[in-house]
């Protein structure tokens, strides 16, 4: 009875996180620019690869493997975020543009924190 | 349908998915125009193959695979820090090579 619930967690669980990391391969290819491209890989990529860490656990009798599966989700979570803030970070000052049809620039220098920027509302 | 079965199923099933999302994002990587639309796609790239590990460690039944898993993602994480340095120290080198008044640097530009 219970190796039956594991499988079919477990199965529904690879094929979850088959579809997010399917999304976020399509969101790499079809977005606009560096920055939104960066939404769909970090997020959806780290849920995907996650999930299948999940389904690793729930499948896995053994103690040692749950607990280490989850050790590795909480590393993912914590340094998925960190590698995308730290390459957009290095994008942006080394000066790659945003898509053009970008309405926010936080850290243009010379707008106020969200208004548009000059030449924007001039192409309005 | 019995649990055996369908974990079966959908292990085939993820494994189609994650070969389709794999090409796409190599095909991101060959295309991407700029360098750190590459870097982040060998990002995900290495998320893809995280997920391919756990498949791989659910079907041969070879737990062992999940450190390896940790181990790559380890390394991934390492590999798009330093190439975030290395996208900023582009910016420099451009600050200091193109810009230099006393040509300083002008011998070793390429």
């Amino acid at each position: 009875m219970i190796d039956a619930v594991q499988n079919y967690l477990a199965g529904a669980l690879i094929i979850i996180g088959a579809l997010f990391t399917l999304i976020a391969s399509i969101g790499l290819l079809r977005l606009p620019d560096l920055y939104t491209r960066m939404h769909a890989a970090s997020k959806a990529g780290t849920v995907g690869s996650g999930l299948m860490l999940v389904a690793l656990a729930v499948y896995s009798d053994d103690l040692a493997i749950t607990t280490r599966a989850i050790a590795g989700i909480v590393f993912f979570l914590l340094t998925a975020p960190i590698s995308a803030h730290l390459l957009a970070k290095a994008a942006y000052a080394a000066g790659y543009r945003m898509w053009d049809k970008s309405v926010c620039d936080e850290m243009s220098a010379g707008d106020a924190p969200g208004l548009i920027s000059n030449e924007r509302q001039q192409s309005m | 349908m019995t649990g055996e079965s369908f974990l079966i199923a959908a292990q085939f099933i993820a494994l189609a998915l994650f070969s389709v999302s794999f090409l796409l994002t190599v095909i991101r990587v060959i295309i991407g125009p700029t360098l750190p639309d590459r870097v982040l796609a060998l990002d995900m790239l290495v998320a893809t193959a995280i997920g391919f590990i756990a498949i791989i460690g659910i079907r041969t039944g070879f737990t062992l695979y999940l450190d390896i898993a940790i181990a790559l993602g380890l390394v991934g994480f390492l590999a798009t820090v330093a190439f975030a340095r290395f996208v900023m120290s582009r910016r420099y080198q451009k600050e200091f090579v193109e810009e230099d008044k006393k040509g300083f640097f002008e011998e070793r530009a390429p």
